[in-house]
């Protein structure tokens, strides 16, 4: 049995749907990533897994409850952490932590084992002390995500958590998760950051409600059926204007210090020298790439 | 570097609350018309920084001036002469796009008329016309920001400060949202921006990264990446969060 089992499922704010009819499943010990830009229903489909929406139509089961039926017994199982959760901002950080664990019972040896964990990927330890209200709004967040993990739960969801958090405790933070995982938590996730999406075993990407990809992240690459070269140049700007006038081009996009340009067909020798000529040199360099994450996610927004 | 040339300039500015120390000797000098990046990571002291060179923190010790006016004693014409899009923006929910501008457009004492000749273009030019009259409650994250922005420009500030703009935003959002950051830099305005994608810091003109309230690494992402010997800003960064 699939620890969550969304079937058909349909969520209406009045006449317009946030979800349409969608299905999936997340299986017992996975880490499942709701990939999607903002708006796309990830946070309705989330609030519903956990028995705070109902749904229009369809269903979701829960270790087979039902989200409509059995609201106590799937809250006692699942730990969730919404989006922008905010904190007790009057109380420090060592309270804010004791609160939650004291809340979930956590026993006193295990929540040692794990505030040691949480301290290495918040860095909050010196700040033990301070009132929560006066971190900084990433701080913040890190604290609000140690408070969700102090103790752990069958399966646990969470609503982007890591908004404004820095790339070393994101990095720091993932770590954390695999060691959840290892201990038998189910963890469904969404994300805005699209590495982050390489580090579930599946992932779902949602657009307008409806899930336009399922799969690996490998999976999902594979469906990028065109050429992707990363491409250098002096002004980067200008090469991608440059590169999307060109016939044999299918996309351009800036991906920080270089341009992913994905082509109709693969590009022989000649053509990367008359485009060398004709951008005047700017371009530099190129390279054949593995699509990432980020260029399916970007392919199916410019294509849908 | 001109005097004249140079949007905000500070000098050894520093930020205490109480005992600790969150801005520590901050020396750095903007160019105007620059995207200057202010990274570091979470705590570093960037949101303070940024509050005390809107004049809406008071500094500690040291010296600042934005615009040609003094941190301490101008801080009204440094309102006047900057936009400030934080990093929690704060629209109003329950009004519509349209009445959003108006709105901030009050609190700069703008005239209706005034408003209203920019609202349109301004409206067109952050990509929101189609929907002015939307609930602002109803519209995603990605055009909130979009907003924000808007309302931050409609004074038409020469120097613009926006703190985590992209946070939560998808990779196309954030991508048009840089589209428009070039755009506005072009008309010659200075942008002041922070950020915790990597990606979007290879966009900036010069990076500053902090840590620990102080200032260690300011360059163009091209030197900062040659003197630290990386193949790109994420390694920099991490270097530098990580160092002692
Ligand atoms: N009112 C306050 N009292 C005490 N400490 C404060 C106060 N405001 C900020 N700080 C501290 O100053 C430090 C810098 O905070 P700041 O908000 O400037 O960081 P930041 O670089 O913007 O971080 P983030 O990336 O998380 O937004 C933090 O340690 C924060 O807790
Ligand atoms: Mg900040």
């Amino acid at each position: 049995m699939n620890d969550i089992e969304i079937k058909n499922f349909t969520k209406k704010y009045g006449v317009t749907e946030a979800v349409k009819n969608i299905n999936l499943s997340v299986k017992k010990g996975e880490i499942f990533g709701l990939v999607g830009p903002d708006g796309a229903g990830k946070t309705s489909l989330i609030r519903s897994i956990c028995t705070l929406l109902v749904p229009d139509s369809g269903s979701i089961l829960v270790r087979g409850m039902d989200v409509s039926k059995s609201i106590a017994e799937i809250r006692s199982i699942l730990g969730y952490m919404p989006q922008r959760f905010s904190l007790y901002q009057d109380l420090t950080v060592e309270q804010n932590l004791r609160f939650f664990a004291d809340l979930f019972q956590v026993p006193e040896k295990e929540r040692e084992i794990r505030k040691k964990q949480l301290f290495q990927f918040s860095r909050l330890k010196p700040f033990q002390k301070r009132q929560a209200g006066k971190l900084s709004g990433g701080m913040k967040q890190k604290l609000a995500l140690s408070c969700a993990l102090i103790h752990t739960p069958e399966i646990l969801v969470l609503d982007e958590p890591t908004f404004g958090v820095d790339p070393v405790s994101r990095q720091e933070f993932w770590e954390i998760l695999r060691i959840i995982q290892k201990e038998g938590t189910t963890i469904l996730v969404s994300t805005a950051y699209m590495d982050e999406a390489d580090q579930c075993e599946r992932i779902a990407l949602f657009f307008d409600g409806n899930i336009k990809g399922i799969g690996t992240p490998d999976e999902l690459r594979a469906n990028f059926k065109y050429p992707l070269y990363k491409l250098s140049g002096s002004i980067l700007r200008d090469l991608k204007i440059s590169f999307s006038s060109f016939e044999e081009v299918h996309t351009t996009q800036l991906f920080g210090d270089s341009v992913h340009v994905s082509f109709k067909k693969e590009p022989d020798e000649k053509q990367w020298g008359n485009w060398q000529e004709s951008t005047n040199n700017n371009l530099v360099q190129w390279t054949k790439l593995k699509p990432t994450i980020e260029d399916v996610f970007l392919d199916l927004m410019e294509t849908k | 570097m001109s005097e004249n040339n140079i949007a905000v300039k500070t000098e050894l500015l520093t930020k205490k609350f109480g005992k600790f120390t969150a801005v520590d000797q901050v020396s750095i000098e903007v160019e105007k018309g620059e995207i200057f990046g202010f990274l570091g990571a979470n705590g570093a002291g960037k949101t303070t920084m940024i509050r005390m060179l809107c004049g809406l923190l008071k500094p500690s010790d040291g010296k600042a001036s934005v615009a040609g006016y003094d941190v301490y004693k101008q801080s009204e014409n440094i309102k006047k002469n900057i936009g400030y899009m934080s990093q929690k923006f704060s629209l109003y929910d329950d009004l519509t796009i349209n009445e959003n501008i108006e709105f901030y457009g009050g609190i700069y004492g703008l005239s209706k008329e005034i408003i209203n000749s920019r609202r349109e273009k301004l409206l067109d030019q952050v990509g929101l016309s189609d929907i002015a009259n939307t609930m602002t409650r109803d519209i995603p994250v990605g055009f909130k920001q979009r907003l924000a922005l808007g309302s931050a420009l409609l004074h038409d500030p020469p120097i613009i400060f926006l703190d985590e703009p992209t946070s939560g935003v998808d990779p196309e959002a954030r991508r048009g949202f840089w589209d428009l950051i070039y755009q506005t830099s072009e008309e010659g305005k200075t942008i002041f921006v922070t950020t915790h994608f990597m990606d979007e810091a290879e966009y900036c003109h010069r990076l500053s990264i902090m840590r620990d309230g102080k200032l260690i690494a300011l360059d163009t992402p091209g030197k900062l990446k040659a003197q630290y010997g990386k193949d790109n800003i994420q390694e920099v960064f991490v270097e530098i969060v990580n160092g002692e």
